[in-house]
């Protein structure tokens, strides 16, 4: 469950900071000292980022995801398609695209483990990201979820899937034998 | 009206792990040093460009608070972006300032102070540089990340072997021991340390990846018509080229080159009238962006200085060390100088200025035949790419 993952995170800020609240009872002061000695005067003001991205002009994506579809965008002027979807083609200034199905099948162009995760990753275990060419000869990438390590030119499957712990919808791809 | 310009004077922070000083403390350590080389006071400075891609560290307008720090105001001002590339990009708005003809005298700096913040935020940060949207929200890449899958694709194509990538750590921490600004100075490494490594995104190890560093790195530019005021021996900035690539990785075609840096080297060689059939031949020392160790390969052959696919040779046979065909990363490269992002491109033409000039640390020294040398920084995977072409004869001359 997410909520469990935020609580555990939230945890540890709140450890960090009644030890920096302790010390600014003692000392008055929020410095603390680094490995290599040098004063460090810990920020008293905190900032949460959590953006909100406007996806009005791609929402038929979301729809899709919804269906167990990955949708593209296509140009019916020069047959262009896009993934990740957009609402304009730039290349013929034209911004009627039709919405189209992504397939299925895909190769791996290019694939990595990662095991140093940024922070807002660190509760998955470690991961696969890999890049596959689909069988329309768009790219996409996405986590990788099989037993072994992907190849450069196996076959890869996408679906969608809820991603857990937070249960929101996306794509990625498995084996595909 | 344009006009030739040229570097009068450089400074150079150490870099590493800098938390004795703040950012405008840092920065200032790099300027006063380029002011004082050049002759040049602040009071004749026209223009300054400050380079900090930032996010880890406090200040929102580093532009500003290292020009207060720095006595440059009132002069114009702007703080410059490119990612890994920021350093080359404040260069250039500095550089261009000069070439139009509308200043005389301007500073590029490059300020990086990276270890305001905890490693794993700073991981997250760079891991937002691409596509932040597509990319890092729903596949959590990091840097290394990105590089990894250029990594993988490349060694499945060509054949490279963990220890070819190993001998670019080697190569560049041998260099950067002997390099007293290096954040690994004094820090040789062995093929064995390098495969024992701990795993970042495979196939890269920690010994493959650039480390988290503060730095600053400043250059003094003057124009033609007032360089021989300040200085018998400038380097010119005999051409500089940039390009860009796209944000999503997945709407590269090929993930075993990086056509932007491609591109930038084809504009700046023919800028430069260099024969881009064997570049390298016109060339006597080159810093390219080797960020992880793979990307030292591919900057092999996006450069010319190794065909596609045999990057790997080149480095295999020793041919980056100094006495080969072309000595790579000298300074210890991003790998053993370490990574401030803004100020890895000012930092690059800081060595190859000094370099030319014959006054590198010892044992890092290339011969100087041609006069000539080459700075290639990428920012992000490919996002952004710069490559400058410096030289110690005045252009068109
Ligand atoms: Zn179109």
């Amino acid at each position: 469950m997410i909520t469990d993952t935020r609580r555990r995170i939230q945890e540890e800020i709140d450890k960090s900071l009644t030890q920096l609240d302790q010390l600014v009872k003692i000392t008055k002061l929020p410095i603390i000292t680094d490995k290599n000695g040098s004063p460090l005067w810990v920020d008293v003001r905190e900032l949460d980022l959590r953006y909100q991205i406007p996806v009005k002009k791609i929402y038929k994506f979301y729809e899709g995801l919804g269906k167990g579809k990955v949708m593209a965008t296509k140009c019916p002027k020069c047959g262009a398609i896009y993934f990740p979807p957009q609402a304009d083609c730039s290349k013929c200034r034209s911004s009627d695209l039709e919405w189209i199905e992504m397939p299925a099948e895909g190769e791996v162009v290019a694939f990595t483990k990662i095991f140093v995760k940024p922070v807002s990753f660190s509760h998955y275990p470690d991961y696969y990201v890999v890049v596959a060419r689909m069988s329309n000869g768009v790219n996409v990438t996405a986590w990788y979820r099989g037993k072994d390590q992907p190849k450069v030119g196996e076959r890869v499957k996408l679906n969608v899937v809820e991603r857990d712990p937070e249960g929101y919808l996306t794509y990625e791809f498995e084996p595909w034998g | 009206m344009t006009r030739n310009v040229a570097i009068i004077g450089t400074g150079h922070s150490k870099f590493g792990v800098r938390t004795d000083v703040n950012m405008q403390e840092l920065a200032w350590e790099a300027v006063s040093q380029a002011l004082e080389e050049s002759g040049v006071e602040q009071k004749d400075v026209e223009f300054f460009t400050v380079g900090n891609a930032g996010a880890w560290s406090s200040e929102n307008l580093p532009a500003i608070v290292v020009g207060e720090y720095c006595g440059l105001n009132p002069k114009g001002t702007m703080r410059v972006e490119a990612a890994c590339a920021t350093g080359s990009a404040a260069l250039r708005d500095a550089y261009l300032a000069i070439k139009s003809g509308e200043v005389d005298i301007a500073i590029a700096i490059g300020v990086e102070q990276m270890h305001q913040s905890p490693n794993p935020t700073v991981v997250e940060l760079i891991g937002r540089a691409g596509n932040y949207f597509w990319e890092f929200e729903n596949s959590g890449l990091t840097f290394p990340g990105y590089y990894a899958l250029y990594a993988t694709a490349y060694m499945a194509k060509y054949g490279a072997k963990e220890e070819d990538l190993g001998l670019v750590a080697i190569k560049n921490h041998h260099y950067g021991s002997m390099n007293p600004y290096a954040q690994f100075y004094g820090k040789e490494i062995t093929m064995e340390e390098y495969l024992k490594s701990r795993m970042v995104a495979y196939p890269l190890k920690l010994l493959d990846s650039s480390p988290i560093t503060d730095g600053a790195a400043a250059v003094v530019l003057a124009s033609e018509e007032v360089v021989k005021k300040y200085t018998d021996s400038p380097i010119w900035i005999e051409a500089q080229a940039a390009a860009s690539g796209s944000a999503n990785l997945s709407r590269r075609d090929d993930f075993t080159s990086i056509e932007a840096a491609r591109i930038a080297a084809k504009e700046a060689y023919k800028r430069a009238k260099i024969d881009d059939s064997e570049p390298w031949k016109s060339m006597d020392v080159a810093d390219v962006h080797d960020c992880f160790t793979i990307a030292e390969i591919l900057a092999y052959e996006d450069l010319g200085f190794a065909n596609r696919g045999e990057g790997v040779k080149l480095i295999r046979e020793g041919q980056t060390k100094i006495g080969g065909k072309i000595p790579v990363n000298v300074d210890g490269g991003l790998k053993a100088k370490g990574h401030p992002i803004g100020a890895t491109g000012v930092s690059m033409a800081v060595s190859m200025a000094r370099q030319l000039l014959g006054r590198a640390p010892k044992g890092t020294q290339a011969t100087i035949r041609n006069g000539r040398a080459l700075s290639h920084n990428v920012g992000g995977t490919g996002h952004y790419a710069y490559v400058t072409i410096y030289s110690t004869r005045r252009p068109g001359n």
